[in-house]
This record gives structure tokens, sequence and C-alpha cells, in this order.
């Protein structure tokens, strides 16, 4: 093992190996595993407990009233108050529920969403397990994911869970395909499909400026549609309709109680900092900085700051747009954003092709590539979204207000 | 027992349990899975042949067993379709209950 | 191995015993899960134990160093066919008929069946040559790249072939589980 240099960017791999190396032989493989292990355990459980304030305060101020703010200052404490009370309530199973499977089901949940950290890059040298194929891991995780959302729908034996579970599932199934191709165009660019070697890739700088996907025309395009995917994945609003309270009484786990509950909430949360983790390293850069001038901030530092951005993106979106009907969420995912997503393949490969060097100046190669490139998404976009809309009689709206 | 005959072993046995369901259970699409497992089955054996077995060439195994997957999953699309056009039409599934073609 | 002391044998036992252990264990998980799938009596229980027996024969490609099979078996087998079984299922009511006997009567003729198969198999893998040659080849490397270019460059036409497949068996699975329009059920039923 090579004994990395001390510095902030390497300090958790530093007291890693610092530990590792004066541990005795036979012992030294387990204390590795769990020195990797053990810190996603922990972290982002924490960050889970921080998203729940944050999103009840931020939700509460775009709904114009306080969040909770009884539990300590600002209320930054109701995580410690939810505990407990999740804790501590009664843990209610119906009688006629299949109870291996009901007691199984938010299990299988929480393992499949701890094990999508495995492959992501969370600093220089910190991903858990470098899998040569980290990308692909990730989607087949996902896949354990639905079974868990149908076990919990189904072992309640209960109309609406059920009908909740089956929404759930068919969601999560059409999404899974806008994600993955999103993602397939990254690695078409990147040739390769190990997370470690997007983020090397994604590193490096031309002048000041660093080759983030994002910051290509395809990349944006990508990005967004893979955050939109990555929304619906995680049976986010404006797609919560198999979990939403006003419409199906809280779906799939309408007969959690007590710390099942909990589990349910902790393993969505997880998923939401999965996949947007997924987005950072794909799209974002992983744990780069954008400008080579901002290298001195610690690596690990950016990634956690560009999944609290998402965050807060998500939690923004949550409350400002209004829940999608299940028909509508259908057909914008196979009718739009899978035709987006080849469009947005296609586009990579257009950039791919296109010469990066015109006529000896950079600068006019760069401006032709991105133009080209985004004529290729947008031209496709505005003609689909024509073609999807033209039924529609959209007239003007009218508001009457009451006197 | 070298660690072919083992993979070999476990493969076969898991071939005869997906047969004995595939021709004793009653609904069709438990028959279905029975197919499935014996497909997986002789996956099983080619990873493990790919693996332990010699071979002149690297990849010739992981490539079956990539494509039998891919075939799987169509069949079993296809047979699923079929199972739930007989429910609708006979509005049974069980196999013993769909002996005669007249219907 | 004659020349090897005690000390490194058994060393050389447990070394051989830690890579064989994992692969015993997920080998009988995934015969459970099999046996259960084909014998439990409720429909969905029996879904269930199936994906966990493909998610254990996930496992067992992921021992045996098939990295890309053991995840595409993931993504396909536990992602894919369990959840369509499960759909299955709960589209033809499987689960309600509880009244008859999960096993047809004929069973036993199909159990013998099986362990005569069983019985072939095992006795041509015991008395093969393959088996017993106790020589076991360097574990093939088959890096993403690698399989990458077999697949564009070898085997290209079975991949082709594979995308036209899929394409109809989707086509064709659709079409099979279409509703008819009522109009055409009608003028059938005159």
């Amino acid at each position: 093992m090579i004994a990395p240099g001390l510095s902030v960017d390497q300090v958790f791999v530093w007291v890693k190996h610092w530990l590792v190396v004066r541990t005795p032989a036979p012992w030294q493989g387990l204390v590795s595993i769990l020195l990797t292990i053990v810190p996603i355990i922990v972290v982002f459980p924490a960050l889970f407990a921080v998203t729940t304030v944050l999103e009840r305060k931020g939700l509460g101020r775009i709904q114009n009233r306080y969040g909770p703010n009884r539990v300590g200052p600002w209320g930054i404490f109701q995580p410690l108050a939810d505990a407990v009370k999740s804790l501590t309530k009664e843990d209610i199973v119906p009688r006629s529920a299949d109870h291996v499977v009901h007691y199984l089901a938010p299990l299988v949940l929480v393992g499949a969403s701890f094990l999508a950290y495995a492959v992501l890059p969370i600093g220089r040298n910190m991903t858990a397990v470098n899998l040569d194929a980290g990308v692909l891991f990730f989607f087949a995780i996902g896949a354990g994911t639905e079974l868990a959302v149908f076990m919990a729908g189904w072992s309640s034996r209960n109309k609406y869970s059920l009908l909740g579970a089956m929404r759930a599932i068919a969601q999560m199934v059409s999404y899974e395909i806008p994600l993955i191709l999103s993602s397939v165009a990254v690695v078409m660019i990147a040739g390769t499909l190990s997370t470690t070697a997007i983020v090397e890739r994604q590193a490096r700088y031309t002048g000041t400026v660093a080759h983030w996907y994002v910051f290509t025309p395809w990349g944006l395009a990508g990005f967004i549609l893979f955050m939109i995917a990555a929304t619906a994945e995680t049976n986010r609003s404006p797609f919560d309709l198999p979990e939403g309270e006003s419409e199906i009484i809280a779906g799939y786990f309408i007969e959690y109680s007590g710390f099942k509950f909990a589990l349910f909430f902790l393993a969505e949360y997880l998923e939401m900092f999965a996949v947007s983790g997924l987005g950072i390293t794909l799209f974002l850069g992983g744990w780069s900085s954008p400008m080579s001038w901002l290298e001195w901030i610690p690596s690990w530092m950016w990634f956690f700051g560009k999944l609290l951005a998402l965050i807060v993106g998500f939690i923004w979106i949550r409350g400002t747009v209004p829940r999608l009907r299940m028909d509508q969420l259908m057909n914008f995912a196979w009718k739009f954003m899978l035709p987006m997503a080849l469009v947005v393949m296609v586009s990579a490969g257009v950039w791919r092709f296109l010469p990066a060097v015109v006529e000896g100046s950079f600068a006019l190669g760069l401006v032709i590539r991105w133009l080209v490139c985004a004529l290729v998404v947008l031209l496709p976009y505005v003609a689909l979204a024509r073609v999807l809309e033209q039924g529609r009689k959209i007239e003007k709206r009218e508001y009457r207000f009451a006197e | 027992m070298n660690p072919l005959a083992g993979c070999l072993l476990v493969s076969a046995l898991l071939f005869s349990v997906g047969l004995a369901g595939a021709l004793t259970r009653r609904s069709a699409i438990l028959v279905l899975a029975g197919i499935e497992l014996m497909l997986n089955a002789a996956n099983l054996n080619f990873i493990g042949f790919w693996r332990f077995g010699p071979h002149p060439e690297a990849l010739t195994g992981l490539m079956f067993v990539i494509f039998a997957i891919a075939v799987a999953a169509a069949e079993a699309a296809v047979g699923l379709a079929l199972i739930l056009a007989i429910y609708r039409h006979a509005d049974t599934s069980d196999v013993s209950d769909i002996q005669e073609m007249k219907g | 191995m004659k020349r090897f002391g005690a000390a490194t044998k058994s060393r050389l036992k447990l070394a051989r015993m830690r890579t064989t252990l994992p692969f015993l264990i997920l080998a009988i998980l995934t015969l459970a899960g099999g046996v259960a799938a084909m014998t439990l009596r409720r429909l969905v229980h029996c879904a269930l134990a199936l994906a966990l027996s493909f998610a254990g024969l996930a496992a067992l490609y992921l021992n045996l160093g098939a990295e890309f099979a053991g995840l595409a078996q993931l993504l396909v087998y536990v992602g894919a066919i369990a959840i369509l079984i499960v759909f299955a299922i709960l589209l033809t009511r499987g689960d309600e008929d509880q009244a008859r006997h999960p096993f047809s009567p004929a069973g036993w003729a199909g159990v013998a069946l099986a362990l005569a198969v069983f019985g072939v198999l095992g006795w041509a893998v015991e008395t093969s040559a393959v088996a017993h040659s106790g020589a076991t080849g360097p574990a093939p490397t088959a890096t993403m790249r690698s399989i990458g270019f077999a697949l564009m460059q070898r085997y290209v036409l079975p991949l082709e072939v594979i995308a036209l497949m899929l394409t109809a068996a989707m086509i064709g699975a659709a079409l099979l589980a279409m509703r008819e329009k009522p109009e055409s059920a009608r003028s059938r039923a005159q």
C-alpha cells in the first residue's frame, strides 16, 4: 500500500492508511474494509438528518410559513425529536399481513440504498470499491429497490398500498430508461464504465475551466434529463404520486409504523443522495473543482458542496411544482424523455467527432462545436414538444377572485 | 472435487430443480419460472467453464452468457404476455385446465 | 504438493477454504431459493424466492470473476424478469385460487424424471476427465474494454440479431397482451 501524502485533500485516506498499517497482519483486510464502510454508514444518515430539517424549513419558507422551530434554535434539533418519536412508536402490523415479507421489505430497501454508495467517488482516491463497471453496478442495485417496493406494497394486504406499489414500480421502471440512456452518453464520451475514471477524465483543465461534461450542450441536456429521471426514480415530488398523502394515503408504506416507516424515509433520502452523487460523478465532475484556481479546496468538500446544491434543488422543485398525474408521468417518460435521451446520445457522438481546433483557433472550434451540438439537441426538442402538444388547446387562463 | 466440478454439480442440481418445478406445478407462470431456472443453470455452467476450464479464447463463455441473458429476457416477456392473453380468454392460468385446443 | 511442509499445507487449505466458503454459501442460498420457488404454495412467495435465487446466481457470477455477467444478471433478471413475473401473477389473480392442490396429479413422474436427469448429469460430471483434471488455468481477465471490443468486432452479428430479436419480442409481447377493441370482440362473438 502506497503511503499517501498528508494534505487536507487526502486526510481521510492518510488516517485510514495510518490505522491499517498499525493493525496486526491477519486483521488488516477486515479493518480496511470496516474503515471504508463505517464512515459511509455514519455520514450519509447524518446528512439525512440535516436534510430533513433543511427540507421542512425550506418548504415552510417557500409556503410562507416558518418550518419547525420549537426544538432547538431555529428547530435544528428536530431530527432528534423525530428519531425519538419513530423509535418509541408502537410497531403495528396488520393481522392479515404477510409477516415475513412485511418485515423484510424495509431491510431490503435500506440495504440496496446503502449498496449504491460503494461506487461513488467522494474524493480523490476515496471510492469505496473501484469497480471496472461502476455505473452498471449502480443501476443493477436500483433493480433491488424496485423489488423491495413491491414487497412492501403487497405484504400489507391493503388495496391502496398494493395500488401505490404498482404505480411506484411502473414509474421507477419507466424512468430507469432515460436515466440509463443519459448516462450512456457520458460513458460513450469517457470511454469507461468506472466511476473513478469518469471523474478523472473530467478533472482536467484547459486554461482555467475544467472538462466537466455539463459544460457541453449534450452534457447540459443530459444532466437535466438525468436529474428529472432521478427525481422520478426516487419518488420525489413532482413525481410522488405513489406516496402522496392527499392521493393515496401514503401509498405502499401505509401499514408501516414507527421505526420501519423511518427506515422507508431513510431509504428514500439515501437513494436521493446516491442518485445525486451519480449525477455529480457523471456530469458535474465528481470531486473536481470547476476552475483550476479553486483547486485548493479539498476534493471531498467539493463533492459534498455539489451534493448540497443538488439537494437544495430537489427541495426547491418539491415546493414549487405541482404533482404529476400517473398518465402524465408515464407519457412524459416514454414519449418525451426517451426520444430526448436518444437525441442527447446523437449529440454526444457529433461532439466527439467534430474537430476541436478550427483553422488554428481553439475558441472558434469551441464555438462551432457548441453551436452545432446545441442545434442537434434543440431542434428535435422543439419539434417533439410541438408534436406532443398538438391536440391540446390551451386558452388564456382567467382568474376569478373571491370578492 | 475441484472448483469446476463443484460449479457443474451446482448447475446440474439447479437445472433439475427447475425441471421438476416446470413439470409438476399447475400454474403456467411457475412453469415459466422453472424454465428460467433451467436457463440460469445453463448460464452458470458456461461461467464455470469460462473461469476454470481450458480455453483458447478469453471471452467466449462470458459472451454466451450475456446473449443468453438477453434471450431469456425476451422469452420471459413473450411467455408472460401469452399467459396474460390465455387468462383473458379462458379465465384461468392453470395448465391442467387449458388442455383442449377447442375454445 | 509433496515438497511443502505441514504449515504451508494447512495455510493453503485455509486459503482454499476461504475461496470456496463464499461459493458454498452462495450455492446453498441459490439452491434453497430455487427449491422454495418451485415448492411454495403462494405464487408471490414463489416469485420472491425466485428473485432471491437470481440474486444468489448474480453473486456467484461475481464470485467467479464474471463481473459484467453478474451485474447484467442483477439488472435484467432481478430488475426486470422477477418484476414481470410478479406483475403477471397479480394480473392473472394467481394467488386467489387456494383450494386446489398446487401440484398436478402426475407430479411424481416429473420429480422422478428430474432426479433421473440430475443422476445423468452428475454421473457425467464425476466421470469426465475435464472435471477431475485438477489443473485450473489462470483466471481470465474480462475488462469492460475487452468486452466492448469483442461485442463490436467479433460478436457484432449476434449483437445486431439480438437487437432485432428484442425489438420483435417487445412488439410481440405488447401486441399479445393488448386488450382487444370491443367491436372486434363483439363481431367475433356473433
